[in-house]
């Protein structure tokens, strides 16, 4: 760190995330405490063009919603136990089409668990929270350029595809303090938003080939605006089930999955003759680092991808997964739940995984797994019986 | 001509007090003046609430119960007192939404709810609500309530409502809504109706003013006041977050080849976290990397309060600690504290042990120092580290007061008497 053209502070990436945000155009902060995300909150107090102390989680995605039909982004943080009560609420502003970005701290669950421990358990929860599951974006963050960069795409995409866009991350990624080149952190430019100006009547609901209708904000005393999280059709006007307001709701899916190109983050190394793949996101991204760095020092072949693009799941995993005979997957749940949402429950030969729950993986596990896979492949292929099978 | 209401047929049944409602909102609106896109008619799910359709306001439809806090973000997102917040919504959504209600009361959001009470849930088929009377039956409630109904007029005038009023829905009843409306801040009307499917066969013969009367809900004017109502603030004028930060300069130089992970394990105001903060800013100016992490219980005040620093001359990804290096001790608290992590320490690993505990089981090594007395209890882990480095040479000590002096300006605490 001895380079004189560094600007070192030691900082931390709840302060990141937080700054991006605004930078990006995000206005106002709704919030409700809970640890961990009590540091965005507290920094979103200093920050934010407008603050609110909503009394739950509940009113706070309503809020957020009134904001945002008013053409205000907003923000919260919270965890699991807040964003259970909020996900009746995301759902309204995904069918009403209303950005909004949703931080979502994981801690050690189910239920109130435990506030301080860390966790990333709820990636089965957030990649099926809209009923009928249809598409949202999530996306998951790891290091702290990752921090800026990604914190500031969800404003972006949020308004562009006019969708709750929900980043998670997990306590030890917000609250751990480092030291940090600030030379790093490119600079980042608010959103321009751009409203319906036709003379012709406005159909909230209208979407051109893009499949994303135009905005306007119920500020707007030129045309009529409905908003509403009932099934509608393109005037916004309640229908259960005729053609045009079916067809409307499955291209709030279609929007997300047709753009994706637009939002897909993962970090692929790749290194030429390996056979075996590491995938890892957030907070175990930097054990699956650690562990790669320590196995190559050994003169070992080993790929690494590291997804920052939860959900949808982009065709590229997929399509660099097919490279390789076998793949572990580490993440800190029990159940392996990106893995599951990856492959399914089936069990596979070819696909295990690093799991923990209430600790940090440690790059150490990461590397015994490699070798216990690589020891059960030699056997195999020696003719021999793996004692463990 | 209608202004307010388009053409379209009102979507309730023959008789449902609803109807009269939009009747008498157009009517109120009308001698408002105010303009149709001026109108934010906010809707709650329930029959009341599709009526959005035959509005040519704007219309925002949400979900059940939660109307009310919808518009009050619509509300605070407008930010204009010439703006009309309508809230439309029943018993029902007064009963699982209570809250919001409430809240947008004691806010005093610019706004009108108004209640359509019918005594039950129409739209999924006339089950009881809170607001329910003792007796009154419904299609679910054959033997009729068993307990008495909110009165919503007395919960919101108590929350702090510019206005409340509450009337029965019969006949023309829009001078009490064009007062209601025309009022800066939280209004709220609860209009007495009756559901034609489900309350009358139930309840044969009843009088809706009857049932009011019996049930306590006097029809009446309860709040007429002119508090001020919400505004929401805006300053886009916050200072940056990363200007914020103080950015060190490495003056100092550091001889460690690889990473160190210490800990300090201590009481809750005995000054760990502050001292972890001193030591990896120390190292970062002795050209060093370094993070911080703190635990503590949820209790900040009391307990133990423990801090993993890692330091290195490369950049660190993980900040997992699986055990440290070093690690400091200065309280019973911090011993109790750290008890699994003494366990995982090797021979290689250094414990740095108050004089006032005693020794645990470990492999560790451990070094035993006057801590706690040499400079009080609240300096104890600066002291203990200042040992440290001092005899560790992990970077100069010079690096570590030049942090303090800049961190720690007001502090009471001699830190060159500390360093000799
Ligand atoms: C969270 C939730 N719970 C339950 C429902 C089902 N539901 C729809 S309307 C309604 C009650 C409506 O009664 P009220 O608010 O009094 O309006 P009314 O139909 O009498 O006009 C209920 C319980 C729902 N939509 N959402
Ligand atoms: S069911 Fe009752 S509340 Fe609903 S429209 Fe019919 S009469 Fe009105």
């Amino acid at each position: 760190m001895n380079d004189t053209n560094q600007k070192i502070g030691f900082i931390d990436n709840s302060r990141l995330i937080t700054e991006s945000l605004v930078k990006a155009g995000a206005d106002v902060f709704v919030g409700y405490p809970i640890t961990p995300a009590n540091l965005l909150y507290y920094y979103a107090n200093k920050r934010f063009p407008s603050f609110f102390a909503a009394p739950d989680e509940i009113t706070t995605v309503q809020l957020m919603t009134g904001f945002s039909a008013c053409s205000r982004i907003p923000v919260t943080a919270t965890s699991f136990p807040g964003f259970a009560l909020m996900i009746e609420s995301i759902n309204m502003a995904y069918m009403m089409e209303l950005p909004m970005v949703i931080v979502l701290v994981q801690r050690l669950g189910p239920a109130t668990g435990s506030a301080t421990g860390g966790a990333q358990g709820d990636i089965s929860m957030v990649s099926n929270i809209i009923s009928g599951g249809l598409a949202i974006p999530v996306f998951s963050v790891s290091d702290p350029v990752d921090n800026w960069k990604i914190s500031a795409k969800c404003v972006e995409m949020a308004v562009k595809l006019r969708t709750p866009v929900i980043l998670i991350t997990s306590k030890e990624e917000v609250m751990t303090q480092f030291s940090f080149d600030l030379n790093k952190l490119d600079e980042i430019k608010p959103i321009q938003r751009k409203f319906y100006e036709k003379d012709e009547a406005f159909k909230p609901y209208l979407a051109d080939e893009s499949l994303i209708p135009q905005f306007l904000p119920l500020t707007n005393t030129k045309h009529q605006v409905r908003y509403t999280a009932s099934t509608h059709n393109s005037n916004g006007i309640l229908q259960n089930s005729t053609k045009e307001a079916l067809d409307n709701t499955e291209r709030l899916h279609n929007k997300n999955i047709m753009h994706i190109k637009d939002y897909t983050f993962f970090k692929y190394d790749k290194q030429e003759g390996a056979e075996i793949l590491i995938i890892s996101y957030g907070i175990t991204s930097m054990a699956a680092i650690n562990a790669v760095e320590t196995l190559r020092i050994e003169g070992i072949k080993i790929s690494l991808l590291i997804v920052k693009t939860l959900f949808p799941i982009p065709i590229e995993y997929y399509n660099i997964v097919d490279e390789y005979n076998k793949i572990i997957f580490a993440e800190e749940n029990l159940t392996g739940q990106y893995r599951k949402a990856m492959f399914g429950n089936q069990p596979s030969n070819k696909i295990s995984g690093v799991n923990k729950m209430g600790k940090m993986i440690d790059p150490e596990e990461i590397v015994l797994k490699f070798k216990e896979l690589v020891r059960e492949t030699r056997t195999k292929e020696m003719g021999g019986v793996n004692s463990e099978q | 001509m209608k202004k307010y209401l388009n053409d379209n047929p009102l979507p309730f049944c023959k008789g449902c007090g609803h109807s009269l409602v939009s009747e008498n909102t157009e009517k109120a609106l009308n001698n408002l003046g105010i303009k149709p896109l001026d109108v934010i008619l906010v809707t709650d799910i329930g029959c009341h609430g599709i009526i959005d359709k035959a509005f040519q306001t704007h219309t925002v439809h949400g979900l059940h119960g939660r109307s009310v806090a919808l518009a009050s973000g619509v509300s605070a997102g407008l930010n204009n007192p010439d703006k009309k917040v309508l809230v439309f919504l029943g018993d029902g959504g007064a009963t699982i939404g209570m809250q919001h209600i409430i809240n947008a009361a004691h806010y005093n959001y610019n706004m009108t709810v108004v209640i359509h009470n019918n005594f039950l849930y129409g739209m999924t088929g006339g089950q009881p609500s809170e607001f329910t009377p003792l007796g009154f039956k419904t299609p679910t409630l054959s033997e009729g309530a068993d307990h008495s109904n909110y009165d919503i007029c007395k919960i919101v005038a108590a929350a702090g409502a510019n206005y409340v009023r509450r009337i029965i829905g019969i006949g023309d009843f829009s001078e009490q809504l064009t007062e209601a409306f025309s009022v800066k801040g939280f209004s709220l009307i609860e209009i007495i109706e009756i559901c034609t499917s489900y309350a009358v066969k139930a309840n044969p013969g009843m009088k809706l003013g009857k049932v009011a009367e019996k049930a306590g809900l006097v029809a009446k004017l309860y709040v007429n006041e002119d508090k001020k109502a919400f505004v929401t603030k805006v300053n886009n004028a916050h200072e940056s977050l990363i200007e914020q930060i103080k950015v060190m300069t490495v003056n100092y130089k550091s001889n460690i080849k690889k990473p160190v992970r210490i800990m300090i394990s201590g009481s809750a105001g005995e000054g760990v976290q502050v001292a972890a903060e001193l030591l990896a800013k120390s190292a970062i100016i002795s050209g060093l990397n370094s993070t911080k992490k703190g635990s503590y219980p949820v209790t900040v005040g009391v307990g133990f309060s423990s801090s993993e620093v890692i330091i290195s001359p490369e950049p660190i990804k993980y900040t997992g600690f699986p055990s440290p290096e070093i690690l400091f001790i200065t309280s019973q608290d911090g011993l109790d504290y750290a008890k699994a992590t003494i366990s995982k320490m090797t021979e290689n690993d250094c414990i740095y042990l108050d004089n006032s505990l005693n020794n645990p089981e470990t492999k560790a090594k451990i070094i035993k120092h006057d801590y706690r007395n040499k400079t009080g209890s609240k300096y104890a882990s600066i002291y203990a580290l200042l040992y440290y480095i001092n005899s560790s040479g992990i970077f100069p000590k010079e690096a570590f007061y030049d942090t303090f002096v800049q961190n720690m300006n007001s502090s009471k605490v001699d830190i060159t008497t500390l360093l000799n």
